[in-house]
């Protein structure tokens, strides 16, 4: 947990130090959630190894496959990117209406939905309309379903005192419902046989691969939407309002700031997200909406959303830690003969530990330049 | 040994059977040093978990099958979506344990996910269980391969028309599509074969594994007076003992469930995947081209019925024999017309009869008469 | 000759009501436990994981020893543990308890399906139920009141927590807790011991009803054995306004609404299954609904609780 920490005693000399402090102080501050995140993941890592040791296999050879499956080669990283794109763009519908204090738990729904609505939208204009049309139209269509499916939650939250947790879990198994009944009925085409489908975008309606890489343009919109849900939250009134209404909704509401607008409009654009989501999945990956939309992306953007402490930038390094581990599950299968559930023990151990360490935030003196003395700079921390 | 027994006609054809085994084995004691050079890596992946007491255990036992075969690294991964994880789970077999021949034996693998790796890796070979091949359409390197169990199940809808007193009888389905639907019909064939007046009760769950809902639909149906009940759902494990705790009888499917209810199974429709996957196995390693469509049903030795259980009656086990050993000759038709569906309308013509190998079947869309429910 | 045997349009009514009492059992347990946790200030989301894992030690257990009695024990014993991990954690300051719930969920599911594997093959013995429909001739109505111990215990268990929640000195001590972090400091209470055993007393609940759904109904041991019922009685708890009572009807009405989907079938009602299957949720949905406002919705919420504020 000590990396960045020596940074400040490397300046003896007053002069120099107190032309740096600024740097140092900057950097201190950012170094705590990496110093505390990493020291988590080692802590992690280490309580795992001890239940690896118990079943009797040794965690040195399922690090190793870890990296190797994980991280270890372009293939491998373009594998871990790959199961991270769904996950940047299901922790945002979770990140940003918690910026409000709401805890929206059905983005999963909000995924198949927009998946299905994207796939309808563009059924009748495949063939006809150029692919530069179609596919912002599946964009908008699987858009505006999320949105209107999570911001429900928001309104019955708002307008009817409706709790939106439960709200919109309820509302992700009505959808996965709906979704059911229109691949398979009205929706399905009757080619799709003992997989109902609805029918299937031409390869050049699809949306490729980033240039270079083996990896779907999911990832690029995910990245960019997690960037511009940062900059609304930081740098917009509206995302400053939503602060101070998530703070003490009464003392918004007396400020005279619009609440429900603010709470509807903050669900609808989490809820879009999803339902872009579930878009990127038809139209990238499974070139029509079926059942395998309700793959639970939107329930593990919940944990990554958490993980991230609903700050849309740390989304990005979430997902792809765990898209990594996820990537190298597989591997640990094959080579271990561990089953499959061992990757989401490694899972679950690695995120209680990393959210039991947020306790520690502010604890210690070294990220904490308000508690630094003037003249000298103790490395210990407090 | 034989001779001093009485020669019926089971034994005869597990006689027959082991036969046919011994000499197919023989020409593989002369490959197997050509094969030790040539190491074969095949992977597996299954959409569930590979002890599931039903479909993934089924082609699990089939990969267990060619473990045992020298030269042959078996790789295996469970749980895997039908998602971009699966088509990752299938490059990570090929680029990290060199894996040339690979099995995805879920439906939903096929079309994008099994078909885009195909064409990304053309020196893989790819073979998939239950999907549609179409030569020209889909790559030459990739192929289906399934089993014609509609037959067992037809067999079990014998074993079941003789059992049923209610002269109803129930199936817990999944989903209505083509695979599932050709079971249900085919089992209310096989009991209407006994008698004309059963019908059969479907209810469909919706999912492919879905605990609680198979065990309600299965107290539903028997709370309805059905009183065999059989099933097409990944793991019929809850179905079976469901079932057999109310009391109905039942038909198993996919895997051998009698240890569940020794009692009340009558007998089963299952997978024999591990003939299948070594007769691929042999091919890849003699260097030969695999099939791109391979079908077989009971006499292929791709599908086999469970050991008839004590409700099975001795008139039962008569027909059923019989049965199965004209579809052991080849020459049976489950579907042969006239046979009408349950709107009314023509499903097979008279002057049809479509034999089991019949492409139709495998996009069948109706639910035949006496089948009490619908495909949407 | 059909008349005889089935009972027609009858089996949908008899269907829910056998539905209700075959279905709810692990959500009346789940939410039940939940409303304890949640009534002393403290979210526990990851109870699915904790039922789970009590589906699997239940049944491990039962196939082991021989005795299903034995497993749910066993099942209380371990979902304790996992309450206690929860409680534990959730007392540092600036945890979140929403957040360590969902990672606990995803910590018991592994770690049940790591563990279980070796007992998805052998057969557990069930728990016994009580044949409480001897005077009816019909096998169906025997069978729907064929009754499980655990259901009647739930029942029992709903009332004693209603009355013990308004009458007893550990129901006050956890409504002030759960008000108010502050005020029962003032009291001399510590609230971080309080939810502590609270969580606790909430995962081994929990954890029985993992036990029934592996040892009575379905009575089997898979990683498909819950569909989500353990996230979806944590809901419960909230829309019944954490009364134990609530919890016990609410229990009821999803689980007879959830049995409409396979009785309406059996009927011969076919069409749009999907949408019957749906009952559930979108009957709880239209409740909430209704019987929400703006105005007073955190009635009988307590006031520390995260998820309320």
């Amino acid at each position: 947990m000590t990396i960045e920490v020596n940074t400040p005693t490397l300046s003896p000399l007053s002069a120099d130090a107190r032309s740096l402090r600024p740097l140092l102080e900057w950097l201190a501050r950012r170094a705590e959630p990496v110093a505390i995140s990493l020291g988590a993941i080692l802590a992690g890592l280490a309580l795992f190894s001890i239940f690896i040791v118990v079943v009797g296999k040794s965690p040195v050879d399922l690090f190793k496959l870890m990296y190797t499956g994980g991280f270890g080669s372009w293939f491998s990283i373009q594998n871990s990117l790959s199961r991270a794109a769904p996950l940047l763009l299901t922790a945002l519908c979770v990140a940003l209406p918690a910026r409000l204090g709401l805890v929206i738990i059905g983005g999963e729904g909000a995924v198949v939905l927009g998946g299905v609505a994207a796939a309808a939208a563009a059924l009748p204009l495949v063939g006809s309309v150029s692919p530069i049309i179609v596919l912002p139209v599946m964009a908008i269509a699987g858009m505006i379903m999320g949105g209107l499916w999570i911001g429900l939650s928001g309104f019955l939250r708002h307008y009817r005192g409706v709790n939106e947790t439960i709200a919109s879990l309820l509302l992700a198994y009505i959808a996965i419902a709906l979704m059911n009944h229109f691949i398979e009925g009205p929706l399905r085409d009757p080619a799709s046989l003992n997989k109902p489908s609805t029918a299937p975008l031409p390869s050049d309606y699809m949306l490729g691969n980033i240039p270079g890489m083996d990896v779907n343009w999911g990832l690029a919109i995910g990245v960019v939407a997690c960037i511009v849900s940062w900059i609304l939250i930081e740098a917009t009134s509206f995302g400053f309002a939503a602060r101070i209404a998530g703070g003490n909704v009464r003392a918004a509401q007396i400020q005279g700031l619009p609440v429900g607008r603010l709470i509807v409009g903050f669900t609808a654009l989490a809820g879009s997200f999803a339902g872009l989501a579930g878009m990127i999945e038809v139209a990238a990956v499974q070139g029509s909406a079926n059942a395998s939309l309700a793959a639970g992306y939107g329930y593990t953007g919940i944990l990554v959303a958490f993980l991230a402490r609903h700050n849309p930038l740390a989304i990005i390094p979430v997902a792809i830690l765990l898209g990594g581990i996820d990537a190298s599950g597989g591997l640990i299968q094959r080579r271990m003969g561990l089953p499959d559930a061992t990757v989401l023990v490694l899972q679950g151990t690695l995120f209680v530990v990393i959210l039991l360490c947020e306790t520690f935030y502010g604890r210690f003196k070294i990220f904490n330049p308000d508690l630094w003395k003037r003249p000298a700079l103790s490395g210990r921390t407090a | 040994m034989t001779k001093l027994l009485p020669m019926n006609r089971r034994n005869f054809l597990k006689s027959t059977a082991t036969g046919a085994a011994a000499i197919g084995f023989a020409p593989s004691l002369f490959s197997t040093s050509a094969a030790a050079q040539t190491a074969l890596t095949v992977g597996f992946i299954y959409v569930g978990p590979k002890d599931d007491y039903g479909y993934n255990q089924a082609h699990a036992e089939g990969a267990a099958v060619i473990k045992a075969m020298s030269g042959v690294t078996v790789v295996e991964e469970e749980n895997v979506p039908e998602t971009v994880d699966v088509q990752k789970t299938m490059e990570s077999m090929i680029n990290l344990d060199g894996a040339t021949l690979v099995f995805p034996t879920s439906f939903g693998y096929f079309d994008p996910h099994m078909l885009a790796m195909a064409e990304k890796y053309p020196d893989v070979q790819f073979r998939h269980c239950g999907g549609l091949w179409q030569e020209g359409k889909n790559p030459m390197n990739t192929g289906s391969y399934f089993g014609y169990i509609g037959q067992g199940q037809y067999l079990n809808g014998i074993a079941a028309g003789y059992a049923s007193k209610s002269k109803k009888i129930g199936f817990v389905a999944a989903k209505p599509i083509p695979q599932v639907l050709q079971n249900i019909n085919s089992f209310l064939l096989g009991a209407r074969s006994v008698d004309p007046a059963i019908t059969c009760q479907v209810i469909f769950t919706g999912e492919w594994s879905l605990a609680v809902k198979e065990a309600e639909a299965t107290n539903a149906l028997i709370d309805q007076g059905a009183d065999v009940i059989t099933c097409h759902v990944d793991s019929p494990k809850v179905v079976v003992e469901t079932a057999a705790g109310r009391g109905a009888f039942v038909c198993g499917y996919h895997a051998n469930q009698s240890p569940l209810a020794p009692e009340k199974y009558l007998t089963g429709a299952e997978w024999a995947w591990g003939n299948v996957y070594t007769d691929f196995v042999k091919k890849a390693q003699a260097g030969e081209k695999l099939g791109n469509f391979v079908r077989g049903g009971l006499k292929d030795g791709f599908v086999k019925m469970s050991p008839l259980g004590p409700g099975v009656s001795a008139e039962a086990r008569t027909k059923f024999d019989t049965t199965l050993a004209e579809m052991m000759k080849g020459s049976f038709s489950v579907f042969k017309g006239p046979i009408k569906d349950n709107k009314g309308g023509d499903a097979v013509t008279a002057d049809q009869t479509l034999a089991e190998d019949a492409i139709e079947l495998e996009s069948m869309a109706y639910l035949v008469e006496g089948v009490v429910g619908s495909t949407s | 000759m059909m008349e005889e045997t089935g009972i027609g349009i009858w089996g949908v009514p008899l269907a829910i009501f056998a539905g209700a009492i075959r279905v709810s059992t692990p959500f009346i347990f789940v939410s039940l436990g939940e409303s304890i946790t949640e009534r002393s200030g403290r979210i526990n989301l990851g109870l699915e994981g904790t039922l789970v894992f009590g589906a699997m030690t239940a049944y491990a257990i039962a196939v082991m020893s021989n005795s299903p009695w034995l497993g749910v024990l066993a099942a209380m014993a371990t979902g304790a543990v996992f309450g206690l991990i929860h409680g534990w954690i959730c007392k540092f300051p600036k945890v979140n308890d929403i957040a360590i719930g969902i990672a606990m969920m995803q910590f018991g599911l592994g770690l049940a399906f790591f563990l279980g594997k070796p007992f998805i093959q052998p057969v557990a013995p069930h728990l016994p139920s009580i044949p409480l429909g001897g005077w009816s001739d019909l096998p169906q109505i025997q069978s729907a009141l064929n009754i499980n111990v655990l259901f009647i215990i739930g029942a029992l268990l709903s009332v004693a927590l209603w009355w013990a929640f308004k009458n007893t000195r550990v129901g006050l001590i956890l409504r002030v807790v759960g008000d108010s972090s502050d005020a029962a400091r003032a009291m001399g209470l510590n609230p971080d011991s309080v939810r502590l055993l609270a969580t606790a007393v909430g995962g081994s609940l929990a954890a029985v009803g993992g036990a029934y759904l592996s040892l009575f109904y379905p009575g089997s041991w898979n990683e498909g054995i819950s569909s989500g019922q353990g996230l979806m009685a944590v809901a419960l708890v909230i829309f019944a306004r954490w009364n134990p009572i609530g919890c016990f009807l609410a229990a009821l009405l999803f689980g007879g609404a959830g049995a409409l989907g396979p009785a309406l079938q059996s009927v011969g009602v076919t069409q749009g299954y999907y949408l019957f299957y749906a009952a559930p949720y979108v009957l709880t949905l239209v409740i909430l609904v209704a019987t929400s406002s703006p105005t007073r919705s955190l009635a009988g919420a307590p006031g520390a609780l995260s998820i309320t504020k």
